[in-house]
């Protein structure tokens, strides 16, 4: 928690107005993405690329959780998924495959149309609203997912809120974010948004959140981590899952 | 189109890759259309022609995966040897494993592999085979792929998978490059008959103009020693070689063959493949991946090819079945990079391709040069050498399909 202590992040990021934890100018930077998200090769390609590791974990959570067989095709039947900040459905279609009935939200309306398109082509019953979490009434769930959202959250101890208010009791949250390292700062932001591989503007590196203290506001929010995993990157294995921390984690909580 | 043609792969190519593909992915839950132009019952019709395939080790994993191998270990011919000889002289070289090291592989009549693949297909369910299919159009999109085949049925997939072989139509209209090494010579397959058993030897006899293989098959029905032909001759000999008589041609080999088996007592009909190289810059395009001779061949001598393209079947399986336990469809670009990073054009293909085996090799030494002699087809068919080569050249290990594993 050392980290913590000498962070510029609570001085710099703006404060959130009322319920609105997603900053206008961040919205509409992916709104204007919303086009290009299915395309492997195009602006989100690292975020394609991404998705086989963390569904890997979310795989291994899921198992672990609810006790599932770890071969079988549809782990999340019966259950029911929100996935937050669900840009254009690249976690929500994986989900809905898996068996759960799909609700996916994102700040952006194009986001949303552009999933909702996505998924009728893919023959894939998912529901996708536009908007801010805490402003929808959507009930609870057996399943969360707020991945790579937070670092754009102004504030943090909002969202985490109303992700543990949307859990039903024994269910499960799923977050992943970058870490706030000067590993992060060069991979991340200055070095993979240089060099286009991430749009530029997309990171703020001062708005990322160690896990030390995603952990303390998870429990602050009434959440329990359980695992946490790095998403670490080498040039032989590409993006995949690892012990170190300091790029990108991924981690599993239930209600306290 | 009705949505229940709808199915996970659509494959183009019901030959021994696709339609060992298609068993695969069966055995993983993907259902898949196959789609063939040939007649099944030509394919599989009696003869003694020579075509013949070696089954590695790990092939024959697979093949026991899918629940073939208890009715294909009877037709199997293993190979205890691999004798080298240059022009018959004196001085052969002799590649036996050690006991624990199991076979050099396994000789199969190319017929007797299509029956039983093509049982086995006939009783899976998740199996729609459309044989004597001639295709007239195909189409890739967001988030399907279509074959039209000529009667207007429109068959519709997630994945479009082309095991058409060597001259593979989906890949030439995909335009994925293909890079060729023509070695102007061809390969003349055939079967003999003749009067003393093979023991199980496979003969690999160097001439200056190329490699003359004896491939041990098992005895016919009537007790006649068999084994299949693999002979390199010239291009520009090869149309003469072909068109001569029965007996001429007899003699030709009986040449060759010195005293090895005894009398050569009878010839099937004979076939001829070009000798040469090529591979694909890529494997896989959008919603698309290339299997077996489609993606990469090397010489056809002895039936090599098919080993590689199983191998290609058992990593494009475990690819789609991983997706698949994380919600990914069979379509899915992660996955198919997967693929294409795993079987696709690398270091070791490249030097295969440039002849590099024995500048590669670089050994000075008898062992070194039995290796060099013995060429490409003689490393692939040394599962051990091949295992060390590979390793060393790709720098992996454990790369193996699980499909292909004991």
């Amino acid at each position: 928690m050392s980290d913590a202590t000498t962070s510029p992040r609570s001085n710099s990021t703006p404060p959130s107005t009322g319920g609105a934890t997603i900053r206008p100018e961040e919205a509409e930077h992916f709104g204007r993405l919303a086009r290009e998200w299915w395309d492997p090769q195009g602006s989100s390609a690292m975020l394609h690329r991404l998705n086989p590791v963390r569904l890997g974990f979310i795989r291994e959570a899921v198992d672990e959780h609810w006790g599932g067989d770890a071969e079988s095709a549809k782990p999340l039947a019966g259950k029911t998924a929100l996935d937050v900040g669900c840009g254009a459905g690249l976690l929500c279609e994986p989900l809905a495959r898996l068996g759960a009935a799909v609700t996916g939200v994102d700040a952006a309306p194009e986001n949303v149309a552009a999933a909702t398109a996505h998924a009728d082509g893919a023959r894939l019953d998912i529901r996708y609203l536009p908007g801010e979490l805490a402003e929808l009434d959507l009930g609870r769930f057996d399943l969360v997912t707020c991945l790579e959202v937070i670092e754009h959250v102004a504030d943090k101890a909002v969202l985490l809120r109303s992700l543990a208010e949307r859990l039903v009791p024994g269910g499960l949250a799923i977050l992943s974010t970058p870490n706030r390292t000067p590993q992060s700062k060069l991979l991340l932001v200055e070095g993979a948004e240089a060099v286009g591989m991430i749009p530029k503007g997309t990171h703020h590196w001062s708005d990322f959140v160690t896990p030390e203290e995603l952990c303390e506001l998870l429990r602050e929010a009434g959440l329990e981590p359980l695992a946490m995993k790095g998403i670490g990157f080498s040039p032989m294995k590409g993006l995949h899952l690892s012990d170190d921390l300091s790029l990108n984690y991924i981690l599993s909580a239930k209600p306290a | 189109m009705a949505l229940s043609d709808r199915r996970d792969l659509l494959i183009l190519g019901g030959g021994l890759v696709g339609m060992t593909l298609a068993l695969a992915a069966a055995k993983e839950g993907f259902s898949s259309h196959v789609v063939d132009r040939a007649d099944p019952a030509e394919l599989t019709a009696e003869g003694f022609d020579g075509r013949a395939s070696a089954i590695s080790t790990a092939s024959w994993n697979l093949f026991r995966n899918i629940g073939l191998a208890e009715g294909l270990d009877k037709h199997a011919c293993p190979i205890a040897t691999i004798a080298v000889t240059d022009q018959l002289k004196p001085g052969r070289i002799d590649f036996s494993p050690e006991p624990h090291e199991g076979t050099l592989g396994r000789m199969f009549a190319n017929r007797q592999l299509r029956l039983a693949l093509f049982e086995a297909a006939r009783g899976e369910p998740l199996i729609a085979w459309h044989s004597q299919a001639e295709i007239v159009a195909r189409e890739r999109g967001e988030h399907a792929v279509s074959a039209t085949l000529a009667d207007g049925q429109e068959l519709a997939g997630a994945l479009m998978i082309a095991a058409e072989g060597r001259g593979s139509p989906t890949r030439e209209e995909a335009g994925l490059a293909i890079a060729k090494w023509d070695y102007r010579h061809r390969a003349i397959i055939t079967g003999l008959e003749h009067e003393k058993p093979h023991e199980n030897v496979a003969w690999e006899i160097f001439y200056p103009a190329g490699p003359f293989a004896l491939l041990p098959m098992l005895d016919g029905a009537d007790g006649t020693h068999r084994s299949a032909l693999v002979w390199t001759v010239d291009e520009a000999d090869a149309a003469g070689t072909l068109k001569l008589s029965d007996r001429a041609f007899l003699a030709e080999v009986d040449k060759r063959m010195g005293d090895l088996f005894g009398a050569v007592t009878a010839v099937g009909p004979r076939a001829s493949f070009p000798l040469g190289f090529h591979h694909t810059a890529r494997i896989t395009g959008d919603r698309l991946a290339l299997v077996g001779d489609s993606a990469h061949g090397i010489h056809p001598i002895a039936g090599q090819g098919l080993n590689l393209g199983l191998r290609d079947v058992g990593a494009l399986v475990e690819v789609l079945a991983d997706g698949a336990r994380l919600g990914l469809e069979p379509g899915d670009a992660q996955l198919l990079a997967r693929y294409e990073k795993w079987r696709g054009l690398d270091a070791f293909m490249v030097a295969l391709a440039t002849d590099g085996l024995t500048r590669l090799f670089g050994i000075p030494g008898p062992a070194a040069s039995a290796v060099r002699r013995f060429g490409m087809g003689g490393v692939q068919r040394m599962p051990l050498l091949k295992r060390w080569f590979m390793d060393e050249a790709r720098g992996v290990s454990g790369d193996v399909p699980e499909m292909l594993r004991a």
